[in-house]
C-alpha cells in the first residue's frame, strides 16, 4: 500500500458563484485502487470528481495526473487525457440515445481515433464481459436501467483507462441491480488494473472500495496517503 | 428496552462523573434524563456500579457530608477513571446491530464533556464500512447462501451508517439540547 | 364546451403565474406570430399601396391639350427624368394666365427662378451629392412640396417656374388626369395571385413553427400537471391554452410591427420607389380574418402537434419513433396540387380564364405537399445512410432517431425556396413579354440629345465643344434638325439633318460627300424628297415654301443609335446656307458617346446641356426595357422573397437553439469522454446540412414542376432561370450556414464540462 499514488488532488477549491462547492480538498489514488468518495448531499463530491478528471478546473490547488499537472492544463490536454487514460460512468448511465448500445460504447475508442469495425469488435467483448450482449443493437431508451448501467461501465472500461471516475454509478438502480453493475465494475477494474474514483452516498456502493474518503463541507476527512 | 447496556452503566455514570463531582442521587436524576427514558435506573443499581467503579479506583468519595445514608456521598472521578473513559470513547463498538444505543451514549457524554462527538461517529464509520468491505469481500467469494448471510448483515451495518450520518448532521442540534 | 373554457383558464394562469421561463417562451411565441402577422398584415395591405401609388401619380400628371390659352393654362416642359441613377420628377413651368391650374403639394405655380421641391430633394440639394443637380438650376428654392403632391416620401420632384416656355412648352389644361383603372394584365395577376400565395406559406410555416416554441419545456409541465391527476385531453387543452396566448399577443406584437413598419416604410426605398405610410392600410375584412384565423390556427395546430405526444406522469413520450412514415397521402398532396393546377387551365382551354381560385389552392397544395412530404423524404434518406466518421455517426443516428425535428427545422426554407424557384421560373417566362427590345444601339452612342431651343452653327460648334470637354464623354456628334412638309401630301413630312458629312452619315449611306451636297434619304416607308421640289417649313400653319436644291442625291436610310432610319433630308452647312429658313436657327439635336468607366456621365451630359438650355431633353439609350409595372410586381416579389427568407433563418435559429438545449446531456457527455469541439460541430452541421440538403433538392423539384405548370397556364414557352434558382438555392444554403454558424457559440458553451451541472 506504499506504491506512488497515481492521481494526487491538493487542497482543491472550487466555488460556483457564491457558493463554495470545494473548500480545502485533498485525495490520492493509488494504482488499481478503488476509492470511494462519500458525504452527504451538496459536500462537493461530484465536483472533487470533476476537478480530478480535468473537467472542471479547480479555483485555487492543485490535480496531478502522473507528471501532468490538470490543474494548469490546456483544454486540448484535458480533453486527450479523458479520451485514453480515463473512462466515466454517470448516475443515469448518460448514454447518447441516439446511438445503439454497442455504438455507445466503442464512442470513446473511435472518439480516440479506432476505427468503427474493430472499436465495434471490441466493444461487442466488453458488452459481453458486463453480461450486457443482448443489447447490443438496441438503443439506449428501450433497454432497463441496470442494462443502461451495465453499458455505461462498458463504455468507461472499453478503451482500459488508467482511472475510472464513476459518479454514483448505482443511484438510480435498485439494491440487486446496483450490487450487480458494482461487482461487475470492481471486478472488471480489478482485471485491468484500472484505479477507480467512486463517488457515492451509499455505504454498501462504497463497501466495493478499498477504502473511502468522506468529503464534508467541501473538506475532505482521513486523507492518508496526502503529506 | 434500556438504552444503556448492563455492561456500560458503570463507564456512563464515569462519563457523567466528568464534568464535576456528584451526588449518588444527582448521578441517577442525570442518567434518567439523557439515557433513562422509559426504564429509569434502581437506585440500587447506581450504589452497586459506584462500590464496583470505588473498588477499581476508578472513582472516588470527595466528601461525606454530615448524616448517614447513601445520599450523603459525593463521588468524583480517579485519573484511572478518565483514562478508563477516554479509552472507551475512543474506541469503536464491534459493527452489530442494535449498537446504536452504546453510539448514543458515547455521543452524549462526548458533548456533555465537551470531546469532539464527531470523531467518535467517524471512528465508528470507519470501522463499520471496514467491516463492510470484508462482508462484501466475502460475499464476493462465497456461494449464495454466505451472500445472502452477508447480505443481512451488510444492510443492518447500513441502517448503522444511515443513522450515524443523520446524527453527524445533526450533532449541533443534539450538544445544544444535552447541554442545556 | 366548458371543460374547454375552464382548462383554457387554468392554462393562462400557468402561464402568468410561470416565472420567468413561461415568460420568455410566451414572448418568443408572441414575437414569431408577430413578424408572420405583421407580413400577413402587409400582404393584405398591398392592393393599398399599389392603388395608393397610383392615385398619387394620377393626381399630379397630366394630359397636352391642343386648345388655346386660358386663364388656367400651363406651359409645361419635362426635365430629364432621372439623377445618378434616380428618378427624377421635374418639370418647368410657366402660367398662362392668371388663375392658372396648380399640382397637388403646392399653393402656387413657382415664379421665374423659384423651385418648390420635394423634401428628400431639398435635402439632396442641400447636401455635397446634390451639387451637381443644384449647377444645372439656378434657382431658388421658395417651397415644399406637400405629401398630396408626391408618389412616394422619398421622391426627387420639382417644380421650377420659367419664362423660356412660350413656344417651347406644351400647354395642358390642368394638373391631373382620370386615366380609366386598367384592370391587371391576367399573366400579371395571375403572377400577383401566386406570389402572394407563395410568400404566404412559409410564413404559415413560421408561424407554425412559433407556436411550438419551448416545447421542451411544456413537455415537463404536462407531465408534471399528469401527475397530480390531469388526464390527456386536459392537458391539450391546458396546452393549447399557451398557444391560444402566444396567438393573442403575437397579434398584438404583429399590429404593432406593422404600425411601426408604417412609420419606417417611409424610410427605406427600393430602385426608386418609396411608399407612404399613410397608403399601408390592410382591407378591413382580411384583417380581421387574420386576428380570428390565426389564434385558431394556433390551437389548431397545438392539439394537433400534441396528438402524436403523449405526456405521461413521469415524462412525455413521443410516439411515432419507429413507425414508418407513409408516402402514399403525401404524394396525394403534392398529387391534388397539380389536379388544381390543371383545372384551373381547363377553364382557359373553354374560352373562360385562368381560374384564380384554383391557381391559388394549387400552389398551396404543391408547397403542403412539399412541407409533407419532407419528413419522409429525410426519413428515406436516412435510413440506410452509413455515417462514415463520429460526427456522421451521430448525425446520421440523430436524424434517424429523430428525423421529423430535423425536417420541420427546414420545412420553412423548403416551401420558400420551392415557392420562390416557382415565381423566378414564372417571372423569367412570362419576362419575354414584358421586356422590349427597344431596337436601340446604346453600343457606341449613350446619350441622345434633342430638341434644344434654336440655335445658330456657330452656337452649335461651341454647344458641341462643351459637349465633347464633358467628363465622361468621348464623341458628340450635334446636328440642326428642323422639319419640312411636303407640298403635295398633307400627310408627308420630312426631317431635316444639317451637319458635316461625318456626322450625316448616321442616318445614311452618304457614299462621296463634301461640304455643299445635300442628300435625300430614302429606303424609308415614307417618300424620298425629289431634286428641286418644293416644301414649305413647318414653324407656323403657313410655312414659307422654299424648293428643294436641283443638286439632291438621293441617297439609302440607315438606322441610327435610335434604331429608327428618317426620312428626309441630309443637308450639309454650305447646302443648307443656301436655303433662307434652314441656313439660320435650328433646334440642335446630338448623340454622344460616353466612357463606360464613368457611371455618371449621363448625369454630366445633361448638366451640360441644361445648363445651355433648361428645356432641352436628354435620354439615355438602352438595348430593353422593362415595362414599367411588370418591373414594380418582379421587384416586390423579390423583396418579399428576401424578407421572408429572413424571418424564416430568425425561426431556423430559435429551433436549432432549442434541439441543443433538449441534447444538453449528452453533449457534456460526449464533451466528458473527450470529444473535440470540431467533432460536435461538424456533427451539428451535419445534422442540419443534411436535412437541408434534401430540403433543397426537394424546393428545386416542386419549385420547377409548380414553375412549369404555372408558366403553361400562362402560354408561355417553358423555360428555366438556371443562374436565378441557383441565387435562391444559394441564398437558402446562406442562411442555413449562418444559422449554424450563429448557433456554434451556443453549442460550444454547452460542451463545457460545466454544463453537466446544471442538468
Amino acid at each position: 500500500m506504499t506504491a506512488t499514488p497515481l492521481l494526487v488532488g491538493r487542497d482543491l477549491h472550487r466555488t460556483f458563484g457564491a457558493t463554495p462547492a470545494l473548500a480545502g480538498a485533498s485525495i490520492a489514488v493509488r494504482p488499481a485502487e478503488i476509492v470511494a468518495v462519500m458525504g452527504p448531499s451538496g459536500s462537493g463530491k461530484s465536483t472533487l470528481l470533476h476537478c480530478l478528471a480535468g473537467i472542471l478546473r479547480p479555483d485555487a490547488g492543485q490535480v496531478r495526473y502522473g507528471e501532468v499537472d490538470l490543474s494548469a492544463a490546456a483544454d486540448a490536454t484535458r480533453s486527450a487525457l479523458r479520451r485514453t487514460e480515463f473512462g466515466f460512468v454517470f448516475q443515469f448511465g448518460q448514454l447518447v440515445p441516439e446511438l445503439t448500445c454497442v455504438e455507445n460504447v466503442a464512442l470513446p475508442l473511435r472518439l480516440a481515433g479506432t476505427r468503427r469495425r474493430p472499436a465495434e469488435r471490441t466493444a461487442r467483448e466488453w458488452l459481453e464481459r458486463l453480461e450486457a450482449a443482448e443489447v447490443a443493437g438496441k438503443r439506449p431508451g428501450e433497454v432497463s436501467g441496470g442494462q443502461g448501467q451495465r453499458v455505461a461501465v462498458a463504455r468507461a472500461l472499453v478503451t482500459e483507462p488508467r482511472v475510472v471516475f464513476a459518479d454514483e454509478p448505482t443511484g438510480a438502480l435498485d439494491s440487486y441491480h446496483g450490487e450487480q453493475v458494482m461487482r461487475l465494475l470492481t471486478e472488471a477494474a480489478r482485471r485491468t488494473g484500472a484505479s477507480v474514483v467512486l463517488v457515492t452516498h451509499e455505504p454498501r456502493v462504497a463497501a466495493y472500495a478499498d477504502r473511502e474518503v468522506i468529503v464534508r463541507d467541501g473538506r475532505t476527512r482521513d486523507v492518508e496517503l496526502v503529506g | 428496552m434500556c438504552i444503556v447496556t448492563v455492561m456500560s452503566i458503570g463507564l456512563t455514570l464515569l462519563g457523567l462523573l466528568e464534568p464535576g463531582p456528584r451526588h449518588g442521587y444527582d448521578l441517577k436524576r442525570a442518567y434518567d434524563e439523557h439515557f433513562g427514558q422509559d426504564h429509569p435506573l434502581h437506585y440500587g443499581q447506581v450504589y452497586a456500579t459506584l462500590s464496583r467503579l470505588l473498588k477499581n479506583g476508578l472513582v472516588e468519595l470527595e466528601a461525606v457530608e454530615p448524616g448517614a445514608g447513601p445520599d450523603r456521598k459525593r463521588y468524583a472521578i480517579t485519573d484511572a477513571g478518565v483514562t478508563d473513559l477516554d479509552g472507551w470513547l475512543g474506541r469503536p463498538e464491534q459493527p452489530e446491530p442494535y449498537l446504536s444505543s452504546t453510539l448514543y451514549t458515547k455521543v452524549v457524554l462526548a458533548l456533555l464533556s465537551g470531546r469532539p462527538a464527531a470523531e467518535i461517529l467517524d471512528t465508528q464509520r470507519t470501522a463499520h464500512l471496514a467491516l463492510m468491505r470484508t462482508l462484501t469481500r466475502r460475499k464476493a467469494a462465497g456461494d449464495l447462501a454466505d451472500q445472502l448471510v452477508c447480505d443481512h448483515a451488510l444492510f443492518h451495518l447500513e441502517a448503522d451508517l444511515r443513522w450515524l450520518e443523520l446524527t453527524t448532521a445533526r450533532l449541533d442540534a443534539l450538544a445544544q439540547e444535552v447541554v442545556r | 364546451m366548458r371543460r374547454w373554457i375552464r382548462d383554457l383558464a387554468l392554462g393562462t394562469r400557468l402561464v402568468v403565474g410561470g416565472g420567468p421561463t413561461a415568460w420568455l417562451r410566451l414572448a418568443m411565441t408572441a414575437v414569431g406570430v408577430g413578424l408572420g402577422v405583421a407580413l400577413l398584415l402587409l400582404a393584405t395591405a398591398a392592393p393599398t399601396i399599389l392603388s395608393g401609388h397610383r392615385a398619387r401619380s394620377d393626381a399630379r400628371d397630366f394630359a397636352y391639350t391642343d386648345g388655346p390659352a386660358s386663364a388656367h393654362t400651363v406651359l409645361i416642359r419635362q426635365t430629364p427624368g432621372s439623377y445618378r441613377h434616380h428618378p427624377v420628377h421635374g418639370v418647368l413651368v410657366q402660367p398662362e394666365g392668371a388663375d392658372p391650374s396648380v399640382p397637388p403639394g403646392l399653393s402656387r405655380l413657382p415664379g421665374p427662378g423659384e423651385m418648390v421641391a420635394s423634401p428628400a430633394l431639398r435635402r439632396l440639394l442641400a447636401g455635397p451629392d446634390g451639387a451637381e443637380l443644384r449647377s444645372r438650376y439656378p434657382a431658388r428654392v421658395v417651397g415644399t412640396i406637400g405629401d398630396a403632391g408626391l408618389a412616394g416620401p422619398r421622391e426627387y420632384a420639382f417644380y421650377l417656374g420659367s419664362d423660356r416656355l412660350t413656344g417651347r412648352g406644351q400647354r395642358i389644361a390642368r394638373f391631373g388626369t382620370e386615366q380609366p383603372r386598367q384592370p391587371l394584365d391576367p399573366v400579371l395577376l395571375l403572377l400577383t395571385v401566386v406570389g402572394i400565395t407563395v410568400l404566404l406559406v412559409p410564413v404559415a410555416v413560421f408561424v407554425a413553427t412559433a407556436v411550438r416554441f419551448g416545447s421542451a419545456a411544456r413537455d415537463r409541465q404536462q407531465a408534471a400537471l399528469r401527475l397530480v391527476g390531469a388526464d390527456r385531453a386536459m392537458t391539450r387543452r391546458i396546452a393549447a391554452a399557451e398557444a391560444l396566448l402566444g396567438a393573442l399577443g403575437g397579434l398584438v406584437v404583429g399590429a404593432v410591427l406593422f404600425l411601426a413598419g408604417r412609420q419606417l416604410v417611409e424610410l427605406v426605398e427600393f430602385d426608386g420607389i418609396s411608399v407612404f405610410g399613410s397608403d399601408l392600410h390592410p382591407q378591413p375584412v382580411l384583417a380581421a380574418l387574420v386576428a380570428v384565423a390565426l389564434p385558431a390556427a394556433a390551437v389548431a395546430i397545438t392539439v394537433v402537434a400534441l396528438r402524436r405526444v403523449v405526456a405521461e406522469p413521469l415524462g412525455v413520450v413521443r410516439q411515432g419513433v419507429g413507425r414508418r412514415r407513409r408516402l402514399w397521402w403525401r404524394l396525394a398532396v403534392t398529387g391534388l396540387g397539380l389536379a388544381g393546377l390543371v383545372l384551373a387551365g381547363l377553364g382557359r382551354d373553354g374560352g373562360g380564364g385562368v381560374s384564380l381560385p384554383a391557381v391559388a389552392a394549387g400552389v398551396l397544395l404543391l408547397l403542403a405537399g412539399a412541407a409533407v412530404l419532407l419528413p419522409w423524404l429525410v426519413e428515406f434518406a436516412v435510413r440506410r445512410l452509413p455515417g462514415g466518421g463520429v460526427p456522421g455517426q451521430l448525425a446520421v443516428r440523430r436524424l434517424q432517431l429523430d428525423g421529423g425535428t430535423a425536417a420541420r427545422a427546414v420545412t420553412g426554407i423548403t416551401v420558400a425556396v420551392a415557392g420562390a424557384i416557382a415565381l423566378q421560373t414564372l417571372l423569367a417566362g412570362v419576362s419575354h413579354g414584358y421586356v422590349h427590345q427597344t431596337g436601340q444601339d446604346a453600343s457606341q452612342r449613350q446619350v441622345l440629345i434633342e430638341d434644344t431651343v434654336p440655335m445658330t452653327a456657330g452656337q452649335r460648334a461651341r454647344f458641341a465643344a462643351r459637349l465633347r470637354h464633358t467628363d465622361g464623354v468621348r464623341r458628340v456628334e450635334a446636328y440642326g434638325s428642323d422639319t419640312v412638309a411636303a407640298t403635295d401630301d398633307p400627310e408627308l413630312f420630312w426631317s431635316v439633318m444639317v451637319a458635316d458629312c461625318a456626322t450625316l452619315r448616321t442616318f445614311a449611306a452618304l457614299g462621296d460627300c463634301a461640304d455643299g451636297d445635300a442628300f435625300g434619304v430614302d429606303g424609308t416607308d415614307a417618300r424620298a424628297p425629289r431634286p428641286g421640289e418644293a416644301v414649305r417649313t413647318t414653324d407656323s400653319p403657313h410655312g414659307a415654301r422654299l424648293r428643294l436644291p436641283a443638286g439632291l442625291r438621293s441617297v439609302p436610310a440607315r438606322p441610327d443609335p435610335t434604331g429608327m432610319t428618317h426620312a428626309g433630308l441630309l443637308l450639309t452647312p454650305a447646302a443648307a446656307d443656301r436655303l433662307p429658313v434652314l441656313g439660320g436657327r435650328l433646334s440642335t439635336s446630338g448623340f454622344v458617346g460616353t466612357d463606360p468607366a464613368e457611371p455618371d456621365a449621363y448625369d454630366h451630359v445633361v448638366t451640360t446641356t441644361v445648363r445651355v438650355d433648361p428645356t432641352a431633353s436628354v435620354f439615355s439609350l438602352q438595348g430593353t426595357q422593362v415595362d414599367a409595372r411588370f418591373g414594380t410586381v418582379r421587384r416586390g416579389l423579390l423583396l418579399g422573397a428576401i424578407a421572408v427568407l429572413l424571418v424564416i433563418g430568425a425561426s431556423l435559429l430559435t429551433t436549432v437553439l432549442e434541439q441543443l438545449r433538449a441534447r444538453r446531456g449528452p453533449l457534456a457527455v460526449l464533451s466528458a469522454f473527450g470529444a473535440r469541439r470540431s467533432t460536435l460541430t461538424v456533427s451539428v452541421l451535419w445534422q442540419t446540412a443534411i436535412p437541408m440538403f434534401l430540403g433543397l433538392l426537394l424546393a428545386v423539384a416542386t419549385g420547377l414542376v409548380l414553375g412549369a405548370a404555372l408558366l403553361h397556364l400562362s402560354h408561355a414557352t417553358i423555360w428555366f432561370d438556371a443562374a436565378g434558382i441557383l441565387g435562391m438555392t444559394g441564398a437558402a444554403a446562406a442562411v442555413v450556414a449562418l444559422v449554424t454558424l450563429l448557433s456554434t457559440p451556443v453549442l460550444w458553451r454547452m460542451m463545457r464540462p460545466e454544463a453537466m451541472r446544471t442538468e
